[in-house]
């Protein structure tokens, strides 16, 4: 048998990938046309490409796939013709291929409304690789630019322009709201008002009737006689279907386009099938990936013999723009008639959410999700499977805020939990089951979570849940090499009073260790005995910048931090770093932490830099290191108008006592002077803001891409006590958290949440104050500046050089380039 | 003493000592104008030399990555984006898709370490 397939898209891809999983390599002749240069890529994260994924990283399988499955894949080949009578199609280079079945897997283009003006230069549309490098190149020209389309992905382009540096973006929406198809009035003002925090302006209800300029566009001229200057124009109107082929070809078309298909996707010539967005079934193209994906299933099947069907698919959707939540799933808009709606409105934290139930109140119809749509997934599915809603149906919005939500775990078997890939709860349950235990284990046995990852919670949460069915207790063990959690290894490393990485893998290990678990015994080492961390061959079992004392950057040089506690230094140590950072050539920057970073410096220059800070005064800054960073102050009573206390001696005090402390992932703390919180204490780890009678204690708090506001834990407290309660909250922390989580993340997985903490902290619930305290003591003690032991260790900074045979020489391959009279890292290749 | 033997198709090139590279770590040796990533894991008291370009953003950089194993598998992890490769043949182990490390063969000789390149095969 042999199939043609014409169109090397996402989903012209996938229906290869499924005639491969079915067939296993056999009896099956596969020949495959692409218009593109490159073989099929994921164009649903496209707008990667401006963030530095490579054209080859967003490739979905490379070259040597193809042939290693006997498929022969043309390239840069369009086919012109298909004559249906012969069955033979002829590529545009000249190649003629007969089939015994042909798949149309063309796809669509951007569809471009007909405005007088839109071949001038600097108008864009925005669909392949070859569209994002034309961008590329035009947008450095551009200051203003424009996005015709308010849509999912006209927001998208929109967002790629402010990051393609372009400063002043507009977004132009014909409708009178954003996302007119996916959210009603009141979400899109919400969403509205997000973007323009982004920087995005945003104008609804204007028809553009000519883009202006002589060659180049210098702006838009709407309907309303307004005009809008702009250097760059992106249109995201819409998609119209490839159908221009098969219409040639005489099969039937939809009247605004389409290739005809029915539920086996066969067009009406039986032996050729459309899939992906350039078919119409029942009356609709299906913009999206997963649907495609479903036809590429149903199609594959039917040729084979097997009986599935097509029939109509979900449209829900969530937006990428990070930092932006916006979701819409079934029926987003409803009648009266049809049901109710349930809405929660938070204007002060952007958060409008929106449930329709169906009349007799037990389903969920669907519903939109602006600012907060971590509980898409689970809704999705709650309404996909028509799962009976609580009696209260609220609740299923509220529990989802609390963390108690319904996940997985009560959806029906056949309840489809990764959508792009179409995988049932029953297969993921069932990969569990058949010894695939881990989330990387069933994502390669199911494929489940690989595309969009959007499930990737929800599997974790049926994998667990299966393991305890099966009667398994669930821990989170290190990796293949420790069949422990961090919390017992700490503890038997601790019994046992193991020193180094070695030992710990002789005794309770196995293989050599790995990436994963060799920097959490390195840290679990160091917060029990606080020892030098290159000492006892452990260097090697230090996450490379723990290793190399310096967070490596790209290009392979270094940067240098040194501690400036509570962000306070004197003019004299400024002008050393300036006179070092000359000296060396390093880039300088203020950093968010009140401190000085020093960037691009040569692995074997890190060791006489650091001399030349000691010397001067400074200590390692840690900032390579999963170990207290930053304490940041305002300035305080010393000065400020308002200042309660003395912030800055308070959080040097802070800083020098936890200075070096390690720990299961980094840790940030801030000091305020007073409740305007200028410090922004209340989004650390730990922060303190002073009050009328002492100090208020927050925790847990973090910054980062999911934020959290800290929790008060103890309040007007004295120096000493506040110091206190840090001691036993970090130590109890680094005692009890999984590796590589924060203090807000631990926080939210303690059972008993903050009044447990507070229990233990402050009411010592579980008696082990006492020695908690004694630990940190014990590390406040022994601390050292591992800078200056290298410093002082001929042997250690042997280990400095980039090349063992050469210790003069640099590597050559380091490359600067200049911005802003500075240097920079050259560009990733 | 020469420092470099021959045997047939291959030229093995002095490297370093076997005290300069670190337990179960690894050093860049330079060689010609080329750049190779040696590793030493004392467990098995086996020797891996592999380029020391990492495929993935093409950084000079294996020679700094984490060693360990992977099923028994002995592999390296580069210190950019944790993408793993085994030290065995030099093929990614966490991405299919990436391409493989060159791989060469290391002897020693008492506490002199040996790196062999194929007479058709330039370091990478
Ligand atoms: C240098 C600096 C940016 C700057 O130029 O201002 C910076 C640079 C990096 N940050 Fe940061 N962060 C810097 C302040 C912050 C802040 C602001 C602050 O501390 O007040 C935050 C948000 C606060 C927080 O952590 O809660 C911040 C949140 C992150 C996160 C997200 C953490 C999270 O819990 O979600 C990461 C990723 C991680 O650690 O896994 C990160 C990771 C990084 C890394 C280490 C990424 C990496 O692996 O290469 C960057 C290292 C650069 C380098 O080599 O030195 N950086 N980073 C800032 C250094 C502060 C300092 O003096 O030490
Ligand atoms: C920026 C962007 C973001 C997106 N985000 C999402 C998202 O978040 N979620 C989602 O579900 N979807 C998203 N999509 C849509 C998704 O990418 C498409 O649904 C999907 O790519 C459709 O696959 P396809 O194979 O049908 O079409 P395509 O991927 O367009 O592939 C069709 C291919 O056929 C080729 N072709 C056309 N005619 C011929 C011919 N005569 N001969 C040979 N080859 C031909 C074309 O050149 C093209 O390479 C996004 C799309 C874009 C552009
Ligand atoms: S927090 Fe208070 S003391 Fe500190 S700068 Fe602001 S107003 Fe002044
Ligand atoms: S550069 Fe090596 S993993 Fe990215």
């Amino acid at each position: 048998m042999k199939i043609v397939v014409i169109g090397n898209g996402m989903v012209g891809y996938k229906f290869c990938e499924k005639i491969v999983e079915k067939t296993g390599d056999t009896g099956i002749e596969l020949v495959v046309f692409g218009e593109e240069p490159r073989p099929a890529y994921d164009r649903v994260h496209l707008s990667e490409f401006f963030a530095g994924r490579s054209a080859d990283d967003l490739t979905m399988a490379p070259l040597d796939w193809y042939t290693s499955h006997n498929i022969t894949l043309h390239l840069g080949d369009p086919i012109k013709e298909i004559d249906t009578l012969h069955k033979i199609v002829h590529s545009h280079q000249g190649i003629s291929e007969s089939y015994d079945f042909l798949i149309m897997a063309t796809g669509s283009s951007a569809f471009v409304p007909s405005i007088q003006g839109v071949d001038k230069k600097g108008v864009f549309i925005y669909r392949t690789i070859e569209d994002l490098e034309l961008m590329l190149d035009f947008a450095p020209k551009a200051r203003k630019g424009t996005v015709i389309g308010g849509g999912l992905l006209g927001l998208e382009a929109a967002k790629a322009l402010l990051d393609l540096g372009v400063a002043e973006t507009h977004i132009i929406e014909f409708a009178p709201r954003l996302m007119p198809r996916q959210i009603d009035d009141k979400g899109s003002f919400i969403l509205q008002s997000k973007l323009q925090k982004l920087g995005l302006q945003i104008h609804t209800n204007k028809n553009t009737r000519e883009i202006l300029g002589a060659d180049t566009i210098t702006g838009l001229q709407f309907t309303d006689d307004t005009i809008l200057d702009t250097d760059m124009l992106v249109i995201s109107a819409g998609i119209k279907p490839r159908d221009e082929l098969a219409k040639a070809a005489g099969l039937t078309t939809g009247p605004r386009g389409g290739i005809v298909v029915n539920e086996q996707l066969q067009t009406s010539d039986p032996s050729i099938y459309a899939i992906g967005e350039c078919a119409l079934y029942n009356g609709m193209i299906y913009g999206l990936v997963a649907p495609g994906y479903e036809m590429a299933e149903t199609a594959a099947s039917h040729i084979l013999g097997q009986h599935k069907s097509f029939t109509g698919f979900d449209m829900s959707t969530k937006l990428k723009l990070i930092g932006v939540d916006v979701a819409s799933f079934g029926n987003p808009f409803i009648t009266p008639e049809e049901g109710n709606s349930i809405v929660l409105e938070d204007s002060m934290k952007g958060v409008y959410q929106r449930i329709n139930i169906s009349t007799c109140g037990q389903y969920l119809l669907g519903g939109i999700l602006i600012g907060d749509a971590d509980a898409y997934n689970m809704l999705l599915q709650t309404s996909k499977n028509k799962v009976i809603l609580p009696p209260n149906p609220i609740d299923i919005l509220l529990g989802a805020r609390n963390g108690t939500a319904s996940t997985g775990i009560n959806l029906p078997d056949d309840a489809i939990i990764c959508s792009c890939e179409s995988i049932s709860k029953l297969a993921i349950a069932q990969a569990v089951e058949g010894g695939y235990e881990t989330l990387d284990a069933v994502k390669k046995c199911t494929k489940a979570g690989t595309c969009c990852g959007g499930c990737v919670p929800m599997v974790k949460d049926i994998i667990t849940a299966t393991m305890k069915a099966q009667g398994k207790y669930i821990r989170n063990v290190v990796c293949e090499h420790f069949a422990y959690s961090r919390q017992e290894l700490l503890d038997l490393v601790k019994v046992k009073a193991l020193k180094s990485f070695d030992e710990v893998l002789d005794h309770y290990g196995h293989g050599e260790g790995c990436e994963t678990c060799k920097p959490v015994v390195s840290s679990i080492l160091a917060s029990l005995w606080n020892e030098m961390i290159l000492d006892k061959g452990n260097d090697t079992a230090q996450d490379s910048n723990d290793r190399y004392l310096a967070n490596i950057q790209k290009g392979g040089t270094y940067s240098v931090v040194p501690r400036i506690p509570g962000g306070e230094i004197t003019p004299e140590k400024l002008i050393v770093i300036g006179q070092i950072a000359h000296k060396y050539h390093l880039y300088t920057k203020i950093t968010g932490g009140q401190r000085i970073d020093m960037f691009g410096a040569h692995l074997s220059d890190l060791p006489a830099i650091w001399e030349e800070l000691i010397i001067a005064g400074f200590e390692s800054g840690h900032a390579y290191g999963k170990a207290l960073r930053t304490v940041k102050s305002c300035v305080g009573s010393t000065w400020c108008r308002f200042g309660l206390h003395d912030s800055v001696s308070f959080a040097i005090r802070i800083e020098e006592r936890y200075r070096g402390l390690r720990a299961p992932h980094k840790i940030k703390s801030a000091v305020s002077g007073c409740i305007r919180e200028c410090a922004e204490a209340q989004s650390k780890d730990f922060g303190i803001i002073a009050t009328e009678r002492g100090w208020n204690l927050y925790v847990c708090g973090n910054g980062g891409s999911k934020p959290q506001h800290a929790l008060l834990l103890g309040t007007d407290l004295d120096d000493e006590t506040c110091i206190r309660y840090i001691d036993r909250f970090l130590m109890f922390y680094i005692k009890t958290a999984d590796p590589l989580t924060r203090t807000a993340t631990w926080l939210n997985k303690l059972e008993g949440g903050i009044d447990y903490l507070r229990n233990v902290v402050l009411h010592d619930s579980l008696g082990i104050a006492e020695s908690l305290e004694a630990e940190m003591q014990l590390l406040v003690d022994s601390y050292k500046c591992e800078w200056k032991e290298v410093v002082d260790n001929p042997q250690l900074r042997k280990r400095f050089n980039h090349f063992v045979n050469a210790p003069e020489e640099k590597d050559p391959t380091v490359k600067f380039e200049t911005m802003r009279s500075q240097k920079k890292a050259a560009e990733w290749k | 003493m020469s420092s470099t033997l021959s045997t047939t198709g291959i030229t093995w090139f002095f490297a370093c000592k076997t005290t300069d590279v670190p337990a179960n770590g690894g050093v860049c040796i330079k060689y010609k104008e080329e750049q190779i990533a040696l590793f030493y894991f004392t467990r098995s008291d086996a020797w891996y030399a592999t380029q020391n370009l990492c495929p993935h953003r093409k950084q000079m950089a294996l020679s700094r990555g984490m060693t360990g194993s992977h099923q028994g598998e002995p592999k390296v992890a580069c210190p950019f984006h944790k993408k793993t490769f085994s030290l065995a043949d030099g093929r990614c182990l966490t991405d299919e898709h990436e391409c493989s490390l060159t791989t060469y063969p290391v002897r020693t000789e008492d506490d002199r370490v040996y790196i062999g390149i194929s007479e058709n095969e330039e370091a990478y």
